[in-house]
Formats: C-alpha cells, sequence, structure tokens
C-alpha cells in the first residue's frame, strides 16, 4: 500500500489550486485586487486576528500569490511559503524575523554579492553582525558560532565560485547549537535538492531565476520545513513569547511547523511590506509548470559546457562541482544526484582584459545581471555582480580576476559553442596587444 | 497554557487569551497522533468571544509530557479531569476523528461534566487498516504520508488551504512528526482500532449534538457518520461538499460557522 499523494511535475502544475473554487477557470486567475471585501465587522475582525485564514490587503496575501507560495512549498515538501517582491527580499524578511539588534549570523563566504552586501553592510545597521566562514571549511561554522548567533546560512551551491557547503554536516552543526540552518537554494530550485532532506529548517528562492526561466519577472519566496523546534531554548523570544502585535498570541505554541512563515507574514510583511505583484506571481507560475523539463535540459547542456570548456585552450581552469578533479564532486552525487545545476565558473587565459573581449564578442550569449533564464548568460563578476566588494572581500568570496560566470541556457548546445568561439577569439587579440 | 492532570504536565491553546474559568469553557479534543494546532482556525474565534477554549494536547502528544494513553476509555476519563483540572465544573466538548470516541466517551463517563458535543468526522467505532496499524507501530513514515493521503479529500491534496502559504499534507505530516510516531499515532491507531464501545454508548447519548462531516471523508466514511448521528438522539447533521476528513482546516470557515451556530445556541455566553 502506497501513499497516492501527487509528485513532483504533477505538484508543478497543479499544487496549491482548486479550479471549482475560481468560476471553474482552469488557468489560475491574476487576483488585481488591493484589498478583499469583509462579511461583517465580525469577519474583518477575526481575519486581523488571524482567527480565521484569508485575504484582507495584498501586502500580506494575494490569492495569486497564494496559489504560487502553495505550489513552491509542496514542491519542496515545505509546511508553508511566503513570497517576496525579490529573492533579496526574501533573504532580509528571513534574517529581520529571525534575529533582533544584538544578534549574529553564522555566513558561508561565497554569495551572490547583493547577499554579501546585505550581511556585510546593511544587518550591521540594524545591530545585527556576521562572521562570514569559506564554504569548505564546515568547522569553521562550528568555530563561528557565539551565544547569540541565531542561524547559519548559506548558498548549497555558493555564487559564483561554485563551492559547495555541506548542508548534511553543516545542518548537525546548527541543530547541536540549537539554531536553525537557512539556505538559499535558487541555484537548484527543488528538482535538484530539496534542502529539507539534508537538514536544512529554511530555504529561501530567488524564484526571478530557473524556477521562471523566462526572465521576466521578479520574485523571492521563503520556505519553512516546520522541522525547527522554536522552543527547545530561549534563543528565539519573539517566536516563543506573547506577542504585543497579536494581544499576546505565542507564534511557536499556536502555529508549530508553520510559526515562523506566519510570524514572517504577520510581522515582516505587515511592516516592511516587499510584497509580490500578482502578475509577477502568475509569470513565475507558468515557468514552474516546465521546471522539470528545463532543469534536465540545462543540466545536460552545462554537463556539455564542462566538457568543453575544460578542453579549451584559451581556458585556464573550470569550475562546476560535476568537473572531474573538483573538490566537491563526491558531496556532489550525493546530495545532487540528478545534476549540479547550470552554473559553471571558468578563468579565461589573459585576465580581466580577455574577459572583458571574450564578453564584449559573444553574440548569442546575454552580458548581463542575472542567472537561471532560458537563455545563456554571461558575466564578469569582479566588474559587475561583485563589483561593490573590496579586494580582500573578493579574495575571501573566491572570486578571481579572469573569472567569467556563465548560466547554461536551453539553447542548442551547438550554436552556444560557437557564439563562445568567437568570444575566445577576440579575447586573444587584446593578449597579444597587450604584450607588445 | 500548561497545567497538571493527574500530576502529568499537560498543554492546552487557549486560543490566545488568558484562561479564564469563569467564562463557558469548550473543549477542543485532536485526532490521532495530532495536537492542538490544528484547531487553530476554530479556537482562536471563540477564545475572542467571550469563551475560554482549551485545545488540549493529549498526554505524550504535542506540547504534553507523560505517556500516550493506551485506549479510548482512558482519553475519555482523562478529558473529564482535564475539566476539573483548570476549576470548571462543565464544558462543552467538541472532537475530530478519533476525538469523537474520547468525547463520547467523555460523555459517558461524566455525563455531568458535559453540556453539548460536536462530533467531526465521526463514526462509532474507527477500525484500521491492518497494514497501516503495523507501519505507524513501527514508526515508519509512510505511516504518517498514508494517513495525510487518506485524511484529505481531493481538493485539499491540491492545496487551497484556508490560511495563505500553508500547504496542507505537510503541516499535517510534521504535527504528527514531531513525536516518535510509535508512541502517539502507533499507540492512537490501536486505541481507536479495539475501541467497541461507540455504538452502544452514542445510543444512550441525551445532549445536545452535532456531527460535522466531510462529503469525501475517506478515514471516517460519509456513511458511518450519518450512522453514528442516526444513533444518537437528536443529532444534526451537517455535510461539508468536495472536503475530506480534515474538515476543520480543509473547509475552516465552514466548519466555524456551523459549530459557531451550535455552540452560539446551546452554549450562549450569560
Amino acid at each position: 500500500m502506497d501513499p497516492k499523494t501527487y509528485k513532483f511535475d504533477t505538484l508543478s502544475l497543479h499544487a496549491g489550486y482548486q479550479p471549482s473554487k475560481n468560476a471553474g477557470s482552469r488557468q489560475i486567475p491574476i487576483y488585481q485586487t488591493t484589498s478583499y471585501m469583509f462579511d461583517d465587522v465580525d469577519h474583518a475582525a477575526a481575519l486581523f486576528n488571524l482567527e480565521r485564514g484569508g485575504h484582507i490587503y495584498s501586502r500580506m496575501s494575494n490569492p495569486t500569490v497564494q496559489v504560487l507560495e502553495e505550489r513552491v512549498c509542496a514542491l519542496e515538501g515545505g509546511t508553508a511559503a511566503l513570497a517576496t517582491a525579490s529573492g533579496m527580499s526574501a533573504i532580509f524578511l528571513t534574517i529581520m524575523t529571525l534575529c533582533n539588534a544584538g544578534d549574529h549570523m553564522v555566513v558561508s563566504s561565497q554569495l551572490y554579492g547583493g547577499t554579501v552586501n546585505l550581511f556585510r553592510l546593511t544587518l550591521p545597521k540594524f545591530g545585527i553582525k556576521t562572521t562570514f566562514v569559506k564554504p569548505r571549511d564546515t568547522e569553521g561554522f562550528k568555530k563561528a558560532i557565539q551565544p547569540n548567533t541565531k542561524g547559519i546560512f548559506g548558498e548549497l551551491v555558493g555564487n559564483p565560485g561554485n563551492e559547495l557547503m555541506n548542508m548534511p554536516e553543516v545542518s548537525k552543526i546548527a541543530k547541536e547549537a540549537g539554531i536553525p540552518l537557512i539556505i538559499d537554494s535558487t541555484y537548484q530550485t527543488p528538482y535538484l535538492c530539496r534542502p529539507f532532506e539534508h537538514g536544512a529548517d529554511l530555504v529561501v528562492h530567488s524564484l526571478t531565476k530557473w524556477m521562471s526561466g523566462n526572465g521576466s519577472s521578479m520574485a523571492g519566496i521563503l520556505v519553512e520545513g516546520g522541522t525547527f523546534d522554536w522552543m527547545q531554548n530561549d534563543k528565539f523570544p519573539s517566536m516563543t513569547e506573547p506577542y504585543e502585535g497579536y494581544h499576546g498570541l505565542s507564534f511557536a505554541e499556536e502555529f508549530g511547523p508553520t510559526a515562523f512563515t506566519m510570524m514572517a507574514r504577520a510581522e515582516g510583511m505587515r511592516d516592511m511590506g516587499p510584497c509580490l505583484a500578482p502578475q509577477n506571481a502568475w509569470n513565475i507560475l507558468h515557468g514552474i509548470e516546465t521546471l522539470s523539463l528545463r532543469m534536465e535540459k540545462h543540466c545536460s547542456n552545462a554537463l556539455k559546457m564542462v566538457e568543453y570548456l575544460s578542453n579549451h585552450e584559451s581556458v585556464a581552469w573550470v569550475s562546476h562541482a560535476s568537473a572531474p578533479g573538483h573538490p566537491d564532486k563526491e558531496l556532489a552525487e550525493k546530495i545532487l544526484p540528478k545534476g549540479t545545476g547550470s552554473m559553471i565558473a571558468f578563468g579565461i587565459k589573459g585576465g580581466k582584459e580577455a574577459g572583458a573581449a571574450f564578453i564584449n564578442n559573444v553574440k548569442l550569449a546575454s552580458h548581463l545581471a542575472n542567472v537561471g533564464d532560458a537563455r545563456t548568460l554571461v558575466i564578469h563578476p569582479a566588474s559587475a555582480t561583485h563589483s561593490q566588494m573590496d579586494e580582500a572581500t573578493l579574495k575571501f568570496a573566491g572570486l578571481s580576476h579572469d573569472m567569467i560566470r556563465l548560466s547554461v541556457g536551453l539553447e542548442d548546445f551547438e550554436d552556444i559553442v560557437n557564439d563562445f568561439e568567437d568570444g575566445f577569439r577576440a579575447a586573444k587579440k587584446p593578449r597579444l596587444v597587450a604584450n607588445k | 497554557m500548561k497545567f497538571k492532570v493527574r500530576g502529568i504536565d499537560t498543554f492546552a491553546s487557549t486560543g490566545g487569551r488568558p484562561f479564564d474559568k469563569n467564562k463557558p469553557l469548550i473543549v477542543f479534543v485532536h485526532g490521532s497522533g495530532l495536537s492542538h494546532m490544528v484547531w487553530v482556525l476554530q479556537t482562536r474565534y471563540f477564545a475572542f468571544r467571550g469563551y475560554s477554549v482549551l485545545a488540549v494536547d493529549l498526554p505524550g502528544h504535542g506540547l504534553s509530557s507523560g505517556e500516550s494513553l493506551k485506549t479510548i476509555e482512558e482519553m475519555g476519563d482523562w478529558i473529564g479531569d482535564v475539566i476539573e483540572a483548570v476549576g470548571c465544573k462543565q464544558a462543552s466538548l467538541v472532537g475530530h476523528s478519533q476525538g469523537c470516541l474520547v468525547t463520547m466517551e467523555c460523555v459517558a463517563q461524566h455525563p455531568e461534566k458535559i453540556k453539548t458535543l460536536t462530533l467531526m468526522g465521526g463514526a462509532s467505532a474507527i477500525p484500521m487498516n491492518p497494514e497501516l496499524l503495523s507501519l505507524a507501530e513501527e514508526s515508519n513514515p509512510k505511516a504518517v504520508d498514508l494517513m495525510m493521503d487518506f485524511a484529505h479529500g481531493p481538493a485539499g491534496h491540491f492545496g487551497g488551504h484556508p490560511v495563505p502559504g500553508l500547504y496542507h499534507l505537510n503541516v499535517g505530516s510534521m504535527i504528527v512528526q514531531n513525536k516518535e510516531i510509535k508512541d502517539t499515532l502507533g499507540v492512537d491507531f490501536r486505541a481507536c482500532d479495539n475501541y467497541k464501545n461507540g455504538p452502544e454508548i452514542a445510543k444512550k447519548l441525551d445532549l445536545p449534538t452535532i456531527s460535522i462531516l466531510g462529503a469525501q471523508d475517506r478515514m471516517c466514511r460519509l456513511k458511518d457518520g450519518k450512522k453514528l448521528a442516526d444513533m444518537i438522539k437528536g443529532s444534526e447533521v451537517h455535510i461539508i461538499e468536495n472536503c475530506g476528513h480534515m474538515m476543520l482546516l480543509e473547509e475552516a470557515d465552514q466548519t466555524l460557522e456551523i459549530l459557531k451556530k451550535f455552540i452560539l445556541e446551546k452554549d450562549p455566553i450569560n
């Protein structure tokens, strides 16, 4: 006897939506509204006081956005989710729900540049300090924990260097310390990895990337695994003690496995308001319908690109966890069995100047500050996404000036290669000039 | 709030309001392997409308200490002690699934303490599928997956939780997995399977009673729920369409509306 609950691809198409409650509409309606009619005063009071479910104002929740939240939640195997205007706002909301002034986070050093800046420069303004640890330094995460540490945060596959964080081992460290492990799983999507199955407690995504795949809309999401016991210690009083904002409600007592998301919505979304537009939610939902199909092609194209780049005379090095000799290959095979994603970092011979020439001369690959589009994307991180870092921070984050970040798209592989050959040819020229 | 019942630390959600023994009391009793958390979309409403509510965690469940009680009879008796432990003389009882058997048993053992009875997704007997029972007693997580499958109607399988962002199947699953499966779900399933007093007690019940049933309930089928209601003198019956066993979450609003009407009429605030 096996449960007949829906599986991944079916959930990608159906989770979170009931046509019978939406005029039979097979496609998800876009609820382009700011607010929702109350039945009467009692109904309004009950909604505002979290006595019953429903929508009040689209800053807090919206029926189209709700479908997206449930769908991602179902795919991740989580209990609850909260969609936001962008991936960065999902991270900010998560940290602001978790921490108070005077608290501390332990964070992987290899992250998207914007995330590094959030932890390095912005969160200290709110009294939240961070210790950065290199993603492969598992023991370093343990050593960095302080009495006021409220969580460990990292990207499973670090941006842009593709170094892996040993999520199962870091999870044990977090559990021993009684703090949650938060994973930014944007690079993986739930198709490649479901972090809750490897010990994560909270997951964040930039849905703008592979989940959407179409490059049309910004969105982020926080997903809760329902695994973390907020009442196990006294580290999280805002979760466990009576909350004045809702007449003495204890989120952990009342909502248990969904407490964090309930708090993030009730307080964070209420007060900060980084809500997702329903049109954007709808666009992202369209992408999710084909997530499995796209991720398979992303991964197969990426494997071919790794082989092509590894054997190319103009390439100094290639970093992708599938590549032979990659230090994290064994770990990747364990926790990313379907593939290690479509992000490749490589070093171009000739350094920064050659990198610039390469990027200026590819025509099919798009030079822009995004990843996970259906189209192939390239960027030179040291001069773009991570340009706000100083030299020391760049080095600590594993960035070199010759690094090119490649997000492999769904085009025909041969067309990508032909385009790259043009780029590599052009990259050789400035080096020759420079040598004169 | 935490309080002692038979010397054991017991937890009950009070719906976000301080407990007041002078207000009319409603006690909510959860189903197999679950906890107070399933009642959040009913308890808070009554707690903020002049009632005292206790959504109890049975011993060994949720945030309550102790070991799970082994029989429905013991659980029914224990609910009687809960009412006494908080300093009240009487309460209205609301049970879901196994909680229906427990609340009926409580009425049988402590008739003087109970004012009204609400049965959600109930039946006079809940015989367990032998394979499901074995899996639960072995702490096999598959038992939880099967339970979530059976417990939710076709609509619930897609989602559509009344609280934005929550996903039915995984919330229920994590509530059960909060404890060792064999110690809660396994013990509860065995207690349900062993319990045979239901029909006899149902026929003797003589208090305002309502049955709320899901039209697509696969745990306690609609026909069994109706049969139970037929056994109870003067029982009201409400059937919620397009809904499975977890009507208190799947169709929380409809469930609350039915419960409100019944409680406000039969156990009004003075």
